[in-house]
């Protein structure tokens, strides 16, 4: 698989197969040197042209354990803000010689339109609000992980929030359907996107009415422009309406968990303190994301004549 | 100098015509059988339309050479069979004033392949807070005026226009979009814009400034026109509207009658326009509005954009479409129209609705200026963007096979377009 752009490119049973991945390496990674030369000689390019701290950081992460070389690229002392356009700047880098570009973007398409202008391969970490794929990627890692199981069927997934502006969302919605689990999209009309009757999942208005059968409840941040677009009255009535509050945590099912994507608005839609709850899976979605980004840039960058090799490479060093 | 096209099918207004036709001194001299003069063409297997009028072009000039001047966009027209275009006002500086509207007469003369015609402003610098000098802007011969690339937003200012316009004999041209409906538009609002996480143009941003401006013309009086009207829902209200006998009219461009939303999955700004690339639904009755007359013209709404802009994200790309060289073809592949509806929407409403019938958009007889276009109705053709006419390259028309194509066109009784290529 060259790109690593959304989930319905990616398909089950490369889902399958990166969450399988992830599991060897969250083994490496759990050694005193989480080090192997799998991806020895290639050249990773972080291109975050949009702000990211977890994401970015645990793709440069996974980059070094499997022994690539990574150039990071910041806009702020890049060409890009003396009017570079975007296409130059692809080609420049493409011009160096390297492996991957791993992309972040705040408008929404930015991983097919750059495929033009370079042979890399592409790593989507976000464009606009239309994709978030290593996410979901970590996410599903973090549900099998959780609750023991390659497939979902049988789970209930509640995803509350800003369903309309999120990709974390939409990479979402479609890895845990895929994995069969049922989907349920939590929100006020308002941040709900509009015809949406084609996608797998519930639509639902009232996190009071899911929570009671929920397995996992899936928090989305809220951003507070929100209000000023005049999509919610204020922060306060939304943090009521469809925010974890310590009540609506007692009416969880026994086993149930929660997952928050990152970054929390604590006392919005997070109005307990995840840290005190044992169901919080939050951590693991953190941690997890070093081992899912080395097996999504594993699976990327060893598609070719080098793959029996690389894959020697790591199964040698997980030997030792 | 005389010519004769001999054995050419000649729309008439009594019907097709198996005919020569000869032209001399501008005007179409003689349509009969045997006829003879100094040059000939033989024209047989094409059929003879007046030539077409589009209502709707941004040739770019002045303000945006790089993509289009008003000599490139003029033989872009010729080539499609175009012997008259109303020029978009949204140039910069704006037509709003005297002088830039004598200066793109002046370059449509200048390129001699077809006859530009300036429409003016509504508002002083398309910003819709005062009204330009109607008054001024007609007494040198506009005609249609148009805040186009966006509508009038404020209603009042609105009712003022129509009230204003009627007074002047004048039309207006709408750009239907209430614009706090569409901040952010990148395509149309549907699953598909949810599925790309795309903020959508949603169809009823046109309709409502449709209905309120119907209502305002009920009100005024006033002659209003629909510009690339792209909804059913606007279909159905302007039915209405004419049933009601009110004095609107309404177009439609061939990529609406075409080209649908989903085309936006690969996030080529090639397919980015405004009014959006809409539904199979809305085609089929914006198709249905063309066949009962609901939809008098087709109009091309060529919008030319260079290729760094079309490069970029695509919520950041500007909208819009080449149309000049591909309308025919576009339309005929869309719609099964026989010779006189061909003519009548590409030339012989658009020409009225533009107020030039004095020398643009008659069925060919004696008398006429020979504004004329000789098309291969059979002919199946494909676009190559890299032999167009037009200064720039984005059209989304590459690769499907279209029908009917201009194989001559003549401009004042001057051949502008032989063979399908520009004379000049």
């Amino acid at each position: 698989m060259k790109h690593i752009r959304s989930i319905s490119e990616i398909g089950k049973a490369g889902v399958l197969a990166i969450v399988e991945r992830a599991k060897q390496m969250s083994e490496i990674n759990s050694r005193p040197v989480p080090k192997v030369p799998a991806l020895r000689g290639k050249t990773v390019v972080s291109l975050f042209l949009e702000d990211s701290t977890r994401t970015r950081l645990s793709f440069e992460t996974a980059a070094k354990r499997l022994s690539a070389e990574t150039m990071n690229f910041s806009v702020s002392t890049s060409s890009v803000n003396k009017g570079e356009s975007l296409r130059d700047t692809i080609e420049t880098i493409s011009d160096m010689g390297v492996d991957a570009f791993v992309v972040r973007h705040k408008s929404s398409g930015i991983p097919w339109q750059i495929e033009q202008w370079t042979d890399a391969s592409i790593i989507n970490a976000g464009d606009g609000a239309h994709q978030h794929p290593t996410q979901a990627l970590v996410d599903c890692f973090t549900v099998s992980e959780a609750f023991g199981v390659d497939s979902f069927e049988g789970l209930t997934i509640s995803i509350v929030g800003d369903i309309r502006h999120s990709r974390v969302a939409r990479s979402n919605v479609e890895a845990f359907a895929m994995l069969g689990a049922k989907v349920i999209i939590v929100a006020p009309s308002t941040l709900l996107p509009p015809d949406v009757g084609h996608w797998p999942v519930t639509i639902s208005n009232d996190i009071d009415d899911v929570i009671g059968t929920t397995d996992i409840l899936y928090m989305l941040r809220l951003q507070s422009e929100r209000m000023d677009q005049g999509l919610i009255p204020n922060l306060s009535e939304y943090g009521n309406r469809f925010g974890l509050t310590e009540k609506r945590v007692s009416q969880l099912p026994l086993n149930a968990r929660i997952m928050h994507p990152g970054p929390m608005n604590r006392g919005v839609e997070m109005q307990v303190d995840p840290s005190h709850l044992s169901q919080s899976l939050i951590h693991r979605q953190v941690a997890n994301g070093v081992s899912v980004r080395m097996a999504v840039l594993f699976t990327a960058l060893t598609l070719n004549d080098d793959r029996d090799h690389a894959i020697q490479g790591l199964s040698k060093e997980a030997a030792q | 100098m005389s010519v004769v096209f001999r054995g050419g099918n000649i729309v008439t207004n009594e019907g097709v015509v198996h005919a020569d036709l000869v032209v001399q001194g501008g005007q179409i001299s003689g349509i009969g059988s045997g006829l003879a003069a100094k040059e000939v063409v033989d024209i047989s297997g094409l059929t003879v339309f007046p030539g077409f009028v589009d209502l709707h072009a941004h040739l770019r000039e002045p303000g945006r050479e790089d993509t289009e001047t008003i000599e490139t966009g003029s033989r872009a027209g010729a080539k499609g069979g175009y012997t008259a275009v109303i020029a978009m006002p949204n140039t910069n500086p704006a037509q709003d004033n005297v002088p830039t509207i004598e200066f793109v007469r002046l370059q449509g003369q200048r390129a001699g392949l077809l006859e530009v015609i300036p429409s003016g402003c509504i508002t002083m610098g398309r910003e819709g807070k005062a009204l330009a000098p109607m008054a001024e802007l007609a007494k040198v011969g506009v005609k249609l005026f148009t805040d186009d690339g966006s509508g009038v937003q404020d209603p009042l200012l609105m009712r003022r226009a129509m009230e204003y316009s009627k007074e002047l004999n004048v039309v207006l041209g709408q750009h239907c979009e209430v614009s706090s409906l569409t901040q952010g538009a990148v395509m149309h609002e549907c699953g598909c814009s949810s599925d790309l996480g795309v903020p959508g143009w949603p169809s009823i941003a046109e309709e409502l400034m449709v209905h309120r401006d119907i209502e305002l013309a009920r009100l005024t009086g006033a002659r209003i026109h629909f510009l690339h009207l792209s909804t059913a829902g606007s279909v159905e209200l302007v039915r209405q509207a004419k049933l009601d006998g009110l004095p609107v009219t309404a177009e439609v461009t061939p990529h609406h009658l075409s080209l649908t939303a989903e085309l936006l999955r690969g996030f080529d700004a090639t397919f980015k326009v405004n009014p959006p690339l809409r539904t199979i639904s809305d085609i089929d009755a914006l198709k249905a509005g063309v066949l009962d007359g609901t939809i008098d013209a087709i109009a091309t709404d060529h919008a030319p954009h260079a290729r760094r802009d079309k490069e970029l994200p695509l919520d950041q790309a500007p909208p819009g479409m080449l149309g000049l060289e591909t309308a025919l073809g576009v339309t005929c592949a869309a719609l099964d129209l026989d010779p006189l509806a061909i003519a009548q929407v590409m030339s012989v409403a658009p020409a009225r609705i533009a107020g030039i019938v004095d020398r643009q958009g008659n069925l060919p007889r004696v008398g006429v200026a020979a504004n004329l276009c000789f098309v291969d109705l059979n002919a199946t053709w494909m676009i190559n963007p890299e032999t167009m006419a037009s200064k720039s390259t984005n059209t989304p028309f590459v690769g499907r096979q279209l029908r009917g194509k201009v194989v001559h066109t003549m401009f004042n009784g001057d051949l502008v377009v032989r063979d399908g290529e520009a004379l000049k």
